[in-house]
């Protein structure tokens, strides 16, 4: 177990700039989601920490060691690929004992920790079938099993879940989670899916461009967004106002004290309330507008509001939006401190 | 109604391709079993003419030359061939598309002109003619096929594999070893016997390269016909052809042209 530091890490293909300058931590121990669109750099980012290409710029630090030099084979990492790659011609078990034997454990050895590994994952009885007789989730623990196996320092996990299906995506998070717990080991992933690495991260990391715009932990990155592509990637986001821009006309909102004319503002659409008259609390910012649509999805329920030209989303439990029809006038009010300030804009 | 004429008519025009396939081979075939060496019918069945054979030490000596030649050739061809399908699969470097390209021509290349090319270039560099320029000659024909197949045999293959057998700690060998070669083997075994096929089978080349006095089978085959024909030539040509279709046969259940198994 390790933690991982990157250091001004610079990568180019060409003319495109894949990785611009990013430098972040990875305490020993934690689990880290990188997220980006795809384009952003972040599974660039998870190859180079790999040792799978050489750095333009920068230095990666695993443990003690600075490794940009070292190849990917010296690492003692642990990596799990989003296609798995797990060897076809050879059985689970020696998917599992590949890395003992490449370290030559002894053949005991080898056999008791491919059986701890398997295990750990519950395919204890699996070891003698080939890749091709399991199912997507069954090549998926096989594939962590292999990974984690030789004790590497870090393990790395390239879209881990993307293959699979949304119910069993949802059972391997916290299966995922579970053995990362039991074992301590520093895991960084690669995700395209934000509810993903809100539910699994310890810390987020977020990339656009090849350039880290904003790391911290998934509440915070999440209430303080740095810019409006982050409030925006991650959940979604309502924008208020852009920077120089004007606030909506009818209606109150309240300005937080750390407002500036530079910043954006924002309100997620969970913490805004629907009525069908103006509210008369006090205290809150509320402004109008017409019903252009109203989507029930069961547990909650999906209005978009129009105003100005814009469209405004809100959303809460069915049961708690008023009686109101498509065309009709609302009022959308919530509480100032769910004003969002975006200070990059 | 219609489509059953048309079924008749495929049947007859595979048929006539097939005849025209294996008819002379089947005659000739048929006449290295019969008696009288003027092909004269009825048939009588007979063993003479390969019996014949294994007394001639002049093709018994060309029959093993043309073996071992064809083994030198299906070694260095196999092994030149994998190393370079499985470098032009891996690595990027400039001038890889136009190598690729370069790969193929000499499949296409009239054997007269690359003998005569190859003839002209062995003496110019002082080798002259003789069996080593033999089976140089016949790598630099093989190699081609050989790659192509092994070629077609990688397309198949998941690099992502090569980078989890990287990340498990196996180093460039042992990944070949161990994951690279193992998914490639029928690709390598169809390309060696298209090696051996094309080395066995060849007559131009050989008959430039080689030396008067230790012709190939082939090459033998072709002065003795000029001398005049015998029965025993059929025999030995029959031998040939069965020798090469069986080659031929397994590279093509080895490779289905490169597709899976």
């Amino acid at each position: 177990m390790a933690e991982v530091r990157v250091e001004h890490v610079t990568k180019t293909f060409g003319d495109f700039r894949a990785l611009d300058d990013v430098t972040m931590d990875f305490p020993d121990g934690g689990f880290f989601g990188l997220l980006g669109p795809s384009g952003s750099g972040k599974t660039t980012l998870l190859r180079a920490i790999a040792g799978f290409l050489f750095l333009d710029a920068g230095r990666i630090r695993i443990g003690a060691d600075w490794v940009e030099d070292v190849p990917v084979e010296k690492r003692e990492i642990g990596m799990m690929f989003q296609s798995y790659a797990l060897f076809p011609n050879m059985t689970v078990a020696d998917n599992v004992g590949f890395g003992l034997r490449v370290r030559r454990v002894g053949a005991a050895e080898e056999r008791r920790r491919i059986g701890e590994a398997l295990d750990l994952v519950r395919l204890g009885d699996f070891g003698d079938r080939k890749p091709h007789q399991l199912s997507g989730g069954q090549r998926q623990r096989v594939a962590l099993a292999r990974a984690i196996v030789t004790n590497p320092r870090v393990l790395l996990l390239d879209e881990p879940l993307s293959a699979l299906d949304k119910a069993l995506r949802v059972d391997m998070q916290i299966e995922l989670k579970r053995i990362q717990r039991e074992i301590g080991i520093t895991t960084i992933f690669v995700t395209h899916d934000q509810e993903e690495a809100l539910a699994l991260s310890d810390k987020i990391g977020i990339l656009k461009d090849g350039r880290m715009i904003q790391a911290g932990p998934p509440r915070e990155v999440y209430r303080n967004p740095i810019d409006i592509f982050a409030a925006e990637f991650l959940g979604e986001a309502n924008i208020l106002r852009r920077p120089g821009g004007t606030l909506p006309s009818s209606g109150v909102i309240h300005l937080p004290v750390t407002a500036t004319d530079a910043s954006a503002l924002a309100v997620r659409p969970e913490n805004m309330t629907l009525s069908a008259t103006e509210p008369v609390a006090e205290g809150l910012s509320k402004m109008s507008g017409i019903l252009a649509q109203r989507v029930f999805s069961g547990a909650l329920g999906i209005c978009l509001v129009e105003r100005d030209g814009t469209v405004v989303k809100v959303i809460a439990r069915d049961e708690d939006i008023p009686d109101i029809a498509e065309g009709d006038t609302v009022w959308i009010s919530w509480k100032p401190e769910h004003t969002i300030v975006i200070p990059g804009g | 109604m219609n489509g059953r004429v048309l079924t008749i008519a495929g049947r007859i025009w595979l048929g006539a391709i097939l005849v025209f396939l294996y008819a002379p081979i089947l005659i000739m075939a048929l006449m290295s079993f019969n008696a009288s060496p003027f092909y004269q019918l009825p048939f009588e069945f007979s063993t003479r003419w390969y019996q014949a054979l294994g007394a001639n030490a002049e093709i018994r000596e060309a029959a093993l030359r043309s073996v071992l030649i064809a083994l030198v050739t299906t070694t260095i061809a196999t092994v030149l061939g994998t190393a370079a399908s499985i470098a032009l699969f891996r690595y990027e470097f400039p001038g890889k598309r136009a190598l690729r390209i370069l790969l193929f021509p000499p499949i296409a290349i009239p054997w007269l002109i690359t003998g005569t090319a190859m003839l002209i270039f062995f003496f110019g560099i002082g080798m002259g003619r003789g069996t080593p320029a033999v089976i140089i000659g016949h790598v630099a024909l093989a190699l081609p096929y050989v790659i192509v197949v092994v070629s077609a045999r990688l397309a198949t293959f998941d690099a992502t594999l090569e980078d989890a057998a990287r990340a498990l700690g196996a180093g460039p060998w042992m990944v070949t070893r161990r994951v690279t070669l193992p998914w490639i083997a029928p690709g390598i075994i169809a390309g060696a016997l298209f090696a051996f096929a094309v080395s066995f089978d060849q007559f131009v080349v050989s008959y430039f390269l080689s030396e008067p006095g230790d012709a190939t089978l082939p090459v033998l085959i072709y002065t003795a016909i000029r001398k005049g024909f015998t029965p025993e030539i059929n025999a030995v040509s029959t031998i040939i052809i069965v020798v090469s279709m069986l080659v031929m046969l397994i590279a093509a259940r080895y490779s289905k042209f490169g597709g899976e198994r």
